[in-house]
């Protein structure tokens, strides 16, 4: 059952910015969900909108159900006991989290006196009991914060979220500032709490690797909207969004010749919230970037199995609309998945990849492709413009990029039941060659009309990828655009008519298409 | 993740100072008391040499300039010691300084701790009550500023503290003692206008008395004083609102006015606490013009008094007692520090 | 990346220890620590807080008297007095990781990037010269910059102003601190390929502090690790990344979110480095020496017993493991 779901939410702070403009979430018991965002994307925000701690004169408006009881028309007495009982929030112990003048053990007490009239041997007997679930000896309940390192600070918090058996935790950074290795025991507290007592787990991080590996579900937010979500390691590893795909690859894959002395970022920077870009807030970063972009506001859009996106690049358009097309078939319902990464190729396609490497062109293609249905006009070369990072044009050329565009759709089998693209290392592309056959993969899920375009676009992206990932270069990039037939195939024609109605009678997956590449 | 967790029994790294945070505190009390007399042996010294710099030969000071024979001068020298070597004047000032001999008086022919320790009481009745009042006040609405932060009673409470806090204390004793003691148009002269007694009074209306000689110089001392408290607990409660810790206490479900209580006011405090102290030592050194203005009988008439001579001796004593209040008191705030903050002196 | 190039900067049985806390046992922060870095070699440090890695940087530059060993740049010894220091720190700048609290908030932009030149004295086209500073760090056009403070900045723009500040005086090395940590992670890639960029354009050499792995994967040609200060893995960043043989790095590296396998979670925090643990360092936490791979090996006894000794500077990959030189480890 739904442990909590938010609705609508909207949080504009009394100097009148908008932090949260708009965010759906649920959450059921024993569910791990990972919001990830940057700065001012409003995911702290929103952590505090959940239990009503936003300051006085915040205008909070929308739906969050805890139970199915809404705490924003909650009784201030009813907000009171709900906290920590029935959610309790793991903040960023590092520093000052923590009250610095009282001892660690009276702070985790506190809320068990408050909570559940214990008395002080009770409650201090719990503290010990909740100081050695959270890997700390219970003799450390009379330190004083100052007193202990960050790993254990971070140990405190923890034990004091738990102490009242919350349905809820809301973590909000909670490894931020510790090294790797606290990072990971840490990492592995929560987990182990969350499967043992069951509970619901809101994981709040601008860490998208860390939350993609610790998650069921992963959130992406930016300028106060969710812009994308969907299963953990899909989203992860195959972003729809081109926010989304920046971000997952701006935390290199170590092995990964595609982001060896290739760091990836986006150009300019995190939105401010008190001065959003008209239309799509993203616009102005957006390699990907329509005209429309700049006036049109994105909304969320049905993407797939469980997966949804913001972004004008995941039609709504032609494809929605067949899509609610009530005859659908049901094949069409299988491309989409599998375009969506969801399907069992997904799965072989990751776990193919021995070599390791290029794991984002693989990848990516592979949802597309089936959702390449759509849209058709589009873009390919505007995706391949988006590549400009200088630090990719650096990396030497390789023999791969002429096979640029070939390759592509050889990455793309990945979605092919047999082959491992995903991970593909470099070494993949070189054998290239048969797009179509490979492409097909996706086809046989589903009617052979998608294949024409899912190759297509694979392609078309795939090149795009190729150079940046390995090592192929400028050249690759400048390529692409260059077979038409090859790369971008995808957008004109094929695409258009055959796939398009196909998927579309699914509504869940409408095709992504067009913004394969990228 | 935490599969395979491969685990190495690895000695806690114990935080800085677990064990030995006892003898951290003794060897911080022994550092600040270390200090403290350091401070107090400055002052003595300067003290001494300080008040050999007034011009004017001391004992024709005490004469008031009559005519007097040499032998008289001679033996007044020999009586008051200033016929010694500095040096020796030195050595034997400062060893009845450390026994509680801070010589004689000129001006009164008593030893100048007799004379202190006469209008001492005096001093703490006015400026201990006046004390204990600006101190709550200023903290209480300090709090109260702070924690509805902007709103129209923070911006009124803290522009008339501004205003009485820049305000001359000889000059609002005098307005007063017109309104209040003389009496202005319709309003009656309701107090004395000074004094500590009417000199007429026993038992229980001796005390009311008194009390009533109180009401003007207190409210004078409270009206100047309460704004520094107001202001310095105000910004630091403001400093400790945006702290996280706050937001985990609100988080666990406690009470606006617990979170303030437990958690918010007692660190911001903190910082309060040396002003305080510092306030209670200048408590002990009386107010001068106060005490002045409201003809009161106090270490800071006294001092008015001694001033004028000079009567060396007794600026002298007077000198050395303020001083040692002041670091007696800051000396104790170093030491109380550290029980209210765990992060201090361990 | 072995090239026998002469070193740029070098450290020599470098040793850094600062006085116990109330009489207790000095804290060794640098352990005996031996780094070469070569003109136009990036070199990744790396390490958890507390593994001396700041303090070996700072010492590098100057900034931290060493107590044992020495640090020679351009082939000469690193001297102390003021004048050198000052003519030293032309040619070795350092970037720090908080861009807010290194530059002056009541500074302009152009002024704190001029700062540098000021100090150093002889230029006769400042102007021109702080342009050209600002737009090699990516501010373009750098005319627009120059009267912004940085409150009106991003913290990326901001990063990039201080690292402006750095070029300015056409330095052979950069020293960067965590030079994103407190970056978004959408900004820090672009920080990180201006490094990269300064490298091929202006043959910059940089040492780059971080406890990122993922950044060394991005930049480094080599990768230096950090424990207890002492490097105890060293050689060119794809083998001790990809194949890494001491099994602190092995750790380190199980723990990233995509490593393969299953992460090997060290307990437990690292020892105070003024009790660093007799025979290797490491062995207190050893997962090779707790499961007894070690024993199985034959080195048990020699971990809990024999320090080893300080790896080599240069370019080799090396690694300083009883364990790991055993010839055919544990299989």
């Amino acid at each position: 059952m739904t442990l909590l779901e938010v609705r609508n939410l909207e949080v504009t702070y009394p100097g009148g910015v908008a932090a949260v403009r708009g965010v759906d979430l649920s959450l059921t018991a024993g569910q791990k969900v990972g919001v990830a965002g940057e700065s001012g994307s409003g995911k702290s925000t929103l952590a505090l909108a959940l239990l009503r701690l936003l300051p006085p004169g915040t205008r909070v408006s929308g739906e969050i159900l805890l139970n199915g009881e809404d705490v924003l028309t909650m009784r201030w007495g009813r907000v009171r006991a709900v906290r920590w009982a029935g959610a309790s929030i793991v903040f960023q112990g590092a520093m000052h989290s923590l009250n610095p003048v009282h001892r660690i053990g009276d702070q985790i007490a506190e809320p068990v006196l408050l909570h559940q009239g214990a008395t002080a041997a009770q409650a201090r007997r719990r503290a010990g009991e909740l100081l050695e679930q959270a890997g700390l000896p219970a003799a450390r309940a009379s330190a004083y914060p100052h007193e202990l390192s960050g790993g254990q600070r971070q140990r405190v918090m923890i034990a004091m979220a738990l102490a009242c058996d919350p349905q809820l935790i809301i973590a909000d950074e909670p490894t931020t500032a510790l090294d790797v290795m606290i990072q990971a025991q840490i990492l592995g507290l929560i987990q182990g709490l969350v499967t043992d007592q069951d509970v619901g787990l809101i994981m709040i991080s601008h860490d998208l690797a860390v939350l993609a590996d610790s998650c069921d579900r992963l959130v992406i937010m930016y300028a106060g909207r969710v812009i994308e979500e969907g299963p953990a390691q899909q989203v992860y590893e195959n972003a729809l969004h081109p926010y989304g795909q920046a971000l997952s690859a701006s935390f290199p894959h170590i092995g990964d010749p595609a982001s060896r002395f290739a760091p990836r970022g986006l150009a300019g920077d995190p939105p401010d919230p008190s001065a959003l870009p008209s239309g799509c807030a993203f616009h102005p970063r957006c390699a990907e970037a329509l005209e429309g972009c700049a006036t049109e506001d994105q909304f969320l859009r049905e993407a797939g199995r469980g997966r949804r996106a913001a972004c004008v690049h995941v039609p709504v358009g032609v494809v929605g609309v067949a899509a609610r097309d009530s005859s659908v078939p049901e094949q069409a319902a299988d491309v989409t998945e599998l375009a969506v990464g969801t399907g069992p190729a997904v799965e072989v396609a990751q776990s193919a990849g021995p070599g390791g490497s290029s794991g984002p062109g693989g990848r990516d293609e592979q949802g597309r492709p089936g959702g390449s249905a759509g849209p058709v006009e589009r873009v390919g070369s505007a995706r391949h413009a988006g590549p400009t990072d200088p630090a990719r044009s650096a990396g030497p050329t390789g023999p791969a990029e002429a096979t640029g565009p070939a390759e592509p759709a050889e990455r793309a089998t990945p979605a092919g039941p047999a082959e491992p693209a995903e991970r593909a290392t470099p070494a993949g592309p070189a054998e290239p060659a048969e797009p179509a056959g490979r492409a097909t993969p996706a086809g046989p899920a589903g009617p052979a009309g998608p294949a024409g375009p899912v190759e297509g676009m694979t392609t078309g992206r795939a090149a795009g990828r190729a150079e940046g990932s390995d090592s192929g270069t400028a050249a690759a990039r400048a390529e692409s655009p260059g077979h038409p037939g090859t790369g971008h195939p995808s957008p004109s024609p094929g695409p258009g008519p055959g796939p398009g109605p196909e998927n579309t009678p699914d509504p869940a997956a409408p095709p992504h298409d067009t913004r394969s590449p990228s | 993740m935490a599969a395979d967790v491969t685990s190495v029994p690895v000695e806690e790294t114990a935080g800085p100072g677990t064990g030995s945070s006892r003898s951290g505190y003794v060897r911080y009390v022994g550092g600040k008391l270390g200090g403290a007399v350091v401070s107090l042996l400055a002052v003595l010294v300067t003290g001494f040499f300080l008040f050999r710099l007034i011009p004017g030969d001391p004992v024709k000071t005490m004469t008031g300039g009559r005519p007097i024979s040499t032998a008289q001068l001679a033996e007044y020298r020999r009586e008051f010691g200033l016929d010694l070597p500095l040096w020796e004047q030195f050595t034997d000032y400062c060893g009845k300084a450390l026994t509680g001999d801070l010589g004689t008086s000129y001006q009164f022919r008593a030893p100048v701790i007799d004379k202190i320790s006469e209008a001492l009481p005096n001093t703490l009745l006015l400026t201990g009550t006046a004390f204990v009042l600006y101190t709550a006040l200023g903290m209480f609405l300090g709090t109260r500023s702070a924690w509805r932060n902007g709103s129209l009673s923070d911006r009124f409470n803290t522009g008339l503290a501004l205003t009485l806090y820049s305000v001359p204390s000889f000059w609002l004793g005098l307005l007063l003692i017109i309104v209040f003691s003389v009496g202005v148009g319709p309003i009656p002269g309701l107090f004395p206008t000074g004094g500590m007694e009417s000199g007429d009074k026993e038992g229980f209306a001796y005390v009311l008395d008194v009390a009533h000689h109180l009401v003007l110089p207190v409210v004078t001392l409270v009206a100047v004083e309460y704004g520094q408290t107001l202001l310095v607990t105000r910004s630091a409660l403001l400093d400790e609102m945006g702290s996280d810790y706050l937001t985990t206490a609100r988080a666990k479900g406690l009470r606006d006015d617990l979170v303030r209580r437990r958690h918010a006011v007692p660190n911001a405090l903190l910082p309060t606490v040396t002003l305080v102290f510092v306030n209670l030592g200048r408590t002990v050194a009386g107010v001068i013009l106060v005490e002045t203005v409201f003809s009161w009988p106090g270490l800071g008439g006294l001092f008015y008094q001694a001033l004028s001579v000079p009567d060396l001796p007794l600026v002298q004593g007077l000198f050395l007692f303020f001083a040692a209040a002041v670091i007696v008191m800051n000396t104790l705030a170093d030491l109380v520090y550290p029980l209210l903050d765990p992060r201090v002196g361990r | 990346m072995t090239t026998p190039t002469a070193p740029l900067l070098s450290a020599q049985g470098l040793h850094v220890a600062f006085p116990g806390r109330r009489g207790g046992a000095p804290a060794r922060a640098v352990d005996g620590v031996d780094l070469d870095i070569r003109p136009g070699e990036v070199v990744a440090l790396v390490g958890e807080s507390g593994c001396g890695k700041t303090t070996l940087a700072r010492s590098l530059l100057g900034l931290v008297p060493p107590t044992g060993g020495r640090v020679t740049f351009d082939g000469k010894p690193l001297q102390y007095s003021s004048r050198a220091l000052k003519a030293y720190r032309r040619r070795v700048q350092l970037v720090l990781q908080d861009p807010s609290g290194s530059l002056n908030p009541r500074h302009t932009v152009y002024d704190a990037v001029a700062e540098g030149l000021r100090i150093h004295g002889g230029v006769s086209d400042e102007q021109a010269v702080v342009a050209r500073a600002l737009s090699r760090a990516g501010l373009r056009p750098p005319e627009r910059f120059f009267l912004r403070y940085p409150h009106e900045l991003s913290g990326g723009q901001r990063q990039r102003v201080v690292i402006a500040g750095a070029l300015v005086l056409e330095p052979e090395l950069l020293v960067a601190d965590e030079p994103v940590a407190s970056l978004d992670a959408s900004v820090r890639g672009e920080i990180l390929a201006l490094l990269l960029r300064l490298r091929t354009e202006l043959g910059l050499a940089a040492l780059v502090v971080t406890h990122d792995l993922g950044l060394a994967w991005n930049i480094a040609d080599r990768v230096a690790v950090m424990y207890l200060g002492r490097i105890v893995e060293t050689g060119d960043a794809e083998r001790v990344l990809t194949a890494p043989q001491h099994p602190y790095t092995q750790a380190l590296l199980s723990v990233l979110p995509e490593a393969p396998g299953d992460p090997v979670v060290l307990s437990g925090e690292p020892p105070d480095p003024s009790r660093i643990p007799s025979g290797c360092r490491f062995r207190v936490r050893c997962q090779i020496l707790a499961s007894g791979e070690a024993e199985r090996a034959g080195v048990a006894h020699r971990c809990r017993t024999e320090d080893l000794e300080v790896l080599g500077g240069g370019g080799e990959a090396q690694v300083a493991c009883h364990w790991a030189r055993v010839p055919d480890p544990a299989v």
